[in-house]
């Protein structure tokens, strides 16, 4: 990967000089607001898998998976709506780490390439920016396992 | 004429025949709403893409110039346009529908008066009758060019800034009575070294602050030869970060003439972050709120100092800093 030039000194000067003069992110804020944006929707989740469970008759094992699609179902809809990017502005990762963040990231590259066809538009843009989830969570996802079948080959914990 | 360094006086005085600007809804929400020949409130403009659209925010910014002159594409001998999308694909497919012989521009949101620097030169030597100058920038079309999908759910930075749907044209001829073109400075590419892409205030304040002081030394004048000098798209970061350098460099200017056009566009609004930019920001700002106010009197002297942020979505991936870029136009009312 290329690594940043190293900075002379006048530009450290500007640097410096840039950095006490620009508005901060607000850190503690966007925390805050990620945490109970993002438990809300976890929360929501869990009323979804309630009803799921106890007027569908899914089983506890079964009904993460509606629930998931009614989740991804309300998350497409408001980004083609135009509204989930403003309430993303404000809840920062509390958005974009539920499986919501994920369909958003989907179905707003997808609508983004329409105008460039199906197969070079859509179908080739669609996971340009939930592709490298998919591929450092699989990736994740196969060392754990790597991890686990080594603990439990030495007789587990 | 050469002056000084890297500068052209115009002793034949180019003048302004006509300018055009247009702006989408955003921008017809803002404070200079007034200032715009015409709002879109549809930012496809029936069009089926958002490049499409700019192409066709740039189009009718160019036609509305010519009708406001009365001039025919025939009657301009050439057109200089720039833009933002990827081998500036809204100028050289408007120049496609207006037949004017062209040349295109890059210099990023410094197109504007890279435009207009040349077109008259062109007109000072000799070498055309009338020139059409003109930029767009496409929210949406940016959006997606350099960034995410525009409907991605990324969180900003308060230094992020909102690229203006918009356009504005420029007709230069050699004779009328609107305000003349005095000067020009050409810029230099600095970097400072900043390189993140929310923070193109930052990045390019060097640049304009160099043109500004390069500008009073080629003609010999200071700050108080203008009633108004304003930076193209620095926002209210940029803004704040090029008085501090001003000062750093004995260069003072008060603060009833300095302004930016990227806070002027849409005034307070929490949703653009630190202001607008894009090459329609200083284009519609200039050919629409400056000029009217020029010839209602209230400025008789303002420099224009466009400023450009010359990076691309892939070099900044790879790390690399952003060179940016600032011409100077100087207007007056002859």
């Amino acid at each position: 990967m290329p690594k940043r030039k190293k900075l002379t000194t006048a530009q450290q000067d500007y640097a410096n000089t840039a950095k006490a003069l620009e508005p901060k992110r607000p850190v503690v804020k966007n925390v805050l607001m990620a945490f109970v944006v993002g438990g809300l929707i976890c929360t929501l989740g869990q009323i979804l898998q309630f009803i799921f469970i106890n007027y569908f008759g899914f089983e506890e094992s079964q009904a993460g998976n509606p629930t998931a699609a009614v989740l991804i179902i309300i998350s497409a809809l408001l980004t083609g709506l135009g509204i989930y990017d403003h309430i993303a502005q404000r809840a920062g990762a509390g958005t974009a780490v539920p499986i919501t963040g994920f369909a958003n990231s989907i179905a707003s590259a997808a609508i983004e390439h329409r105008s460039e066809g199906y197969v070079l538009g859509v179908g080739a843009n669609m996971f340009k920016v939930a592709g490298s989830v998919i591929v450092f969570g699989v990736f994740s996802a196969f060392v754990v396992a790597i991890i686990k079948i080594l603990i439990n080959g030495v007789g587990g914990l | 004429m050469l002056r000084g360094r890297q500068s052209w006086q115009f002793d034949t005085k180019p003048v302004i025949v006509s300018t055009a600007a247009v702006g989408g809804s955003f921008e017809g929400k803002g404070p200079l709403a007034a200032d715009f020949d015409v709002i879109y409130d549809d930012i496809w403009l029936g069009q089926d893409s958002f490049e499409k659209a700019e192409q066709k925010l740039l189009e009718n910014a160019c036609h509305i110039a010519m009708d406001k002159a009365g001039l025919k594409p025939e009657d301009i001998t050439f057109f200089l346009s720039g833009d933002l999308m990827n081998q500036i694909i809204s100028s050289s497919f408007t120049a496609r529908s207006l037949g004017i012989p062209y040349l295109g521009l890059f210099g990023a949101c410094s197109s504007s008066m890279e435009g207009l620097a040349l077109a008259c030169k062109l007109l000072d030597n000799g070498g055309a009758n009338y020139v059409l100058a003109a930029t767009s920038s496409h929210n949406a079309a940016s959006e997606k060019q350099y960034r995410y999908p525009t409907e991605y759910g990324a969180q900003k930075p308060p230094t992020a800034q909102w690229t203006v749907t918009g356009a504005g044209a420029v007709i230069i001829g050699r004779e009328g009575t609107g305000p003349v073109i005095t000067g020009t400075t050409i810029g230099k590419v600095v970097d400072m070294g900043i390189s993140d892409p929310f923070n193109m205030g930052a990045a390019m304040a060097p640049a304009a602050v160099d043109t500004i002081e390069i500008h009073f030394n080629d003609f010999g004048i200071d700050a108080d030869y203008y009633d108004l000098i304003a930076t193209g798209d620095l926002g209210l970061t940029g803004y704040t970060i090029a008085k501090e350098l001003m000062k750093k460099r004995g260069i003072s200017i008060a603060d009833n003439v300095y302004t930016d056009c990227g806070i002027l566009i849409y005034g307070q609004n929490p949703l653009v972050f630190s202001g607008a930019s894009g090459c329609g920001c200083s284009a519609a700002v200039t050919y629409g709120h400056f000029l009217n106010r020029m010839k209602k009197g209230e400025i008789k002297k303002m420099l224009i100092v466009a400023t450009g942020a010359l990076l691309s979505p892939m070099s900044y991936q790879q790390k690399e800093t952003i060179p940016c870029i600032a011409h100077a136009v100087s207007f007056e009312i002859s």
